[in-house]
């Protein structure tokens, strides 16, 4: 678009190529994690997540059937028919009966040995196993083989994290103490914030451009500084650590964000629309819930993803406010920094848990990025 | 009973709160309509005034109210705190918290770790989201490309945490690497492509970096000698300040591109990335980066696109290449989006903290301002320093206030 004129095909090739590896390189680090969460605790500590995706190398040691149970006469010499694989079929790659060289055939091909003893092994481990009275008898011969390992997934941590972990491994408790957490913290705001940034919007009163400043002014300070205070708050007039006093904080601590985004989206509306309905009789309290709040929608979504994603994937305020002593309370964030600390090695168990935490936050994303991406681009100040 | 259920009691909270909101805004509107100030009677004109002098306040009421105890309220009566000691029953001790807070090498290496942090974080994450803006305008599969380079805004500090520390794991010599760097690091030897990608390149990365940044800093030191110049002596301080700053940074990056040429590279040994000191920061900004590159591709990108078409096409037809437009044409003027991307990733840098907790928590030289003052408050139970360290904070993010408030009253007019 911007170079018609001076369009190279080199050039965007180039551009093509830096735009794939830039996207490979920033997705990487998820695609591990979701990998790792899929794979056993001996699989992630034998190898890296990359080179579970492609299908492995691997020596493996059968024996034939015993023959003296399962021998069968064949003109002057016995046979011993079977599989080696018991259920679970390999793609052999090559084999052989010697540990001294492990590969020396093909599937399909026979191996002589001495005295006109020999194996012929199929690609689908059925074997067939020749040679004279001597020589099929004691155990059974050893094949050696390597196999193509397709790459192997499993569920179970999933299960351990979700259903039947105990005690830290468990998130189930800690992700619904996350949705309750979460849900009245979004909500909430979004009324209390629409109501006053409908105010700031479209009533005339004094001091209403300072208040407007004064919310800019709030969007930044660091909620570190309210912590300490609004503790000895909660804990002063009997709140305590918990539900309440979360969701109060979040409240608030959304707040700004909520009044700045919904008062620019709020003044952008048709003047024409809401002069009309006033001359019409209606009072402002109509005007809001019949008018501007249906009219707001993309600006309350906006805020509403915000809220919900910072609130799911907050940390401090939950530590602060709402996770006493006991810990039932606890909410995901918070069990993984202390899996961390107590499984660090784990990765099993830790990359499910991180996974299971972020799974929503990335649903939410993916289906309502729209209103995310208005939202951003309203809310950072110009 | 409720209390058993955290999940009903959520559901239960949801309705009475937006209930009681709801309600709150009805009746208080009923009683103003049709009690205090009818709109009927004798004197129905000057009551309709009062009542609509009333109602913004009744609107604004919840709002405020929250804004000013949560938000407002807390700023005070944190400086207060930082003036007092608890051990001594909060009584008054001047400025002992500060002076305790200085003395300790702790906070001063919290303030180094920052200073690193807000130069670096806000700088990477602003190239690259300029750099992808910019490439994916002009391709068919940019806006999946875009999306998918704004995925770790979703994820959380934390999560993006795990993620990285399995790719910074370390396992023991006779044991495969699991850390995707810690195995890159196994297949660099020495040979040629070990000295590209660890000296040849990085020297580069230096150099262009102490290019731009004396450039910067040149741009505001002129104006001290320049005739012509805005010469407010606001000005000076500040342009003393960047000066100061930009001939640490040349200093630092000068050094470091001596230690990359001078220093032994241990190759061949599986590193505990997060425990090596300075660079262990680095790995930790990665993080950061990784989540905030998406932000500022996004913003970046509506800034191009807004730029008038006109105006590149007149570059094009003056033969301009596709590096001068888009150094000279465009950047120019999505400077202002720029300036806000940087100052809003500065921010989310002054507050960083989970990152921090959930990975060193602060141990082997990585302690930053945040976590510190987290440290202080609910680990020493010391809140008149915690309360100082967040004064700090609220100090670097002032002149961020300021400015936003100025731009925000300027645009109202």
């Amino acid at each position: 678009m911007a170079t018609i004129a001076g369009k190279k095909s080199g050039l965007v090739w180039a551009v093509h190529i830096s735009v794939a590896l830039l996207v490979l390189l920033w997705l990487f680090p998820t695609i591990g994690l979701f990998v790792s969460s899929f794979r056993t605790a001996d699989q992630i500590s034998s190898s890296g997540w990359w080179a579970a995706l492609f299908p492995a190398e691997q020596n493996e040691v059968y024996r034939a059937a015993d023959p003296d149970d399962n021998r069968v006469a064949d003109g002057d010499m016995f046979v011993v028919e079977g599989n080696i694989f018991d259920g679970t079929p390999r793609d052999i790659r090559s084999w052989g009966v010697s540990s001294r060289d492990v590969s020396a055939y093909q599937p399909g091909e026979t191996a002589e040995m001495k005295d006109g003893e020999s194996v012929t092994l199929q690609a689908d481990g059925s074997y067939v196993w020749r040679g004279n009275d001597k020589q099929l008898s004691g155990r059974g011969q050893r094949i050696f083989i390597t196999a193509t390992v397709p790459p192997e997934f499993t569920l179970e941590n999933y299960t351990t994290i979700l259903f039947s972990g105990t005690g830290q491994d468990n998130m189930a408790k800690a992700f619904f103490n996350t949705l309750t957490v979460t849900i009245p913290a979004t909500i909430i705001p979004i009324v209390v914030a629409a109501f006053a940034a409908y105010a700031l919007a479209w009533m005339e009163f004094p001091g209403r451009a300072i208040l407007i400043a004064a919310v800019v002014g709030l969007l930044v300070v660091p909620l570190q500084l309210a912590l300490i205070p609004l503790l000895r708050l909660h804990l002063g007039i009997g709140i305590g650590k918990g539900y309440l006093g979360v969701w109060l904080a979040h409240t608030a601590f959304g707040m700004p964000l909520a009044v700045y985004l919904l008062r620019n989206y709020m003044v952008g509306l048709p003047r024409d629309i809401i002069e009309n309905a006033k001359v019409d009789g209606a009072t402002d309290f109509q005007i809001f819930t019949r008018i501007i709040i249906p009219l707001s929608f993309p600006a309350l979504a906006s805020f509403a993803i915000f809220q919900f994603l910072w609130t799911w994937n907050d940390l401090l305020v939950a530590k602060v406010f709402l996770i006493d002593a006991t810990g039932s309370t606890t909410v995901m964030t918070n069990q993984i920094v202390e899996l961390l600390g107590t499984r660090g090695g784990n990765w099993e168990i830790l990359a499910t848990a991180a996974f299971v935490s972020i799974a929503v936050p990335l649903a939410v994303f993916f289906a309502m990025q729209r209103y995310l991406v208005r939202g951003l681009l309203a809310g950072s100040v110009k | 009973m409720l209390s058993d259920n955290p999940a009903l009691l959520g559901l239960t909270t949801i309705v009475v709160g937006v209930g009681a909101c709801l309600g709150y805004f009805f009746l208080s509107n009923l009683f103003l309509d049709k009690v205090l100030f009818p709109a009927s009677g004798p004197n129905a004109g000057r009551n309709i005034n009062r009542a609509n002098m009333i109602r913004p306040w009744l609107f604004l009421f919840p709002a405020l109210f929250a804004l000013l105890l949560y938000l407002a309220y807390p700023v005070f009566e944190t400086l207060r705190l930082s003036l007092t000691d608890r051990d001594q029953g909060g009584a008054f001790v001047g400025l002992a918290n500060y002076q305790q807070m200085m003395a300790e090498p702790k906070f001063w290496e919290a303030v180094r770790n920052n200073m690193l942090w807000l130069i670096v974080v806000p700088a990477v994450s602003t190239a690259f989201g300029l750099l992808v803006a910019q490439l994916t305008d002009r391709i068919k599969w940019g806006n999946l490309a875009k999306s998918l380079i704004f995925m770790p805004m979703a994820i959380s500090f934390v999560g993006a945490s795990v993620i990285f520390k399995l790719i910074y794991d370390t396992r023991p010599e006779d044991q495969n690497q699991i850390g995707i760097l810690n195995a890159v690091w196994l297949k660099l030897d020495g040979g040629i492509g070990s000295v590209l990608m660890l000296q040849i390149l990085p020297s580069i990365l230096l150099i262009g970096f102490v290019v731009i940044v004396a450039s910067v800093a040149w741009s505001f030191v002129r104006g001290i000698i320049a005739k012509g110049e805005d010469k407010s002596a606001w000005l000076l301080p500040l342009r003393l300040l960047v000066a100061g700053g930009a001939l640490w940074l040349i200093w630092v990056s000068i050094s470091s591109l001596v230690g990359i040429w001078i220093g032994e590279i241990p190759y061949g040994e599986a590193q505990t990335w997060l425990t090596l000191p300075l660079w262990n920061n680095f790995f930790l900004m990665v993080v950061l980066i990784w989540i905030q590159t998406g932000f500022a591709m996004v913003i970046l990108s509506a800034a191009l696109r807004g730029i008038p078409e006109e105006t590149i096409e007149a570059a094009i037809i003056d033969g301009a290449n596709p590096f001068q437009i888009f150094f000279k044409i465009k950047v120019p003027q999505i400077m202002g989006t720029i300036v806000v991307v940087w100052t809003t990733i500065t921010l989310t840098v002054l507050k960083v903290f989970d990152i921090v907790f959930a990975m060193t928590n602060g141990q082997w030289e990585t302690q930053v301002l945040a976590n510190y003052m987290y440290d202080k408050l609910f680990r020493a139970n010391d809140w008149g320093v915690g309360s100082a360290s967040a004064i700090i904070i609220m100090l670097l993010v002032t002149p961020i206030l300021v400015w936003n408030v100025y731009n925000a009253r300027k645009e109202m007019k």
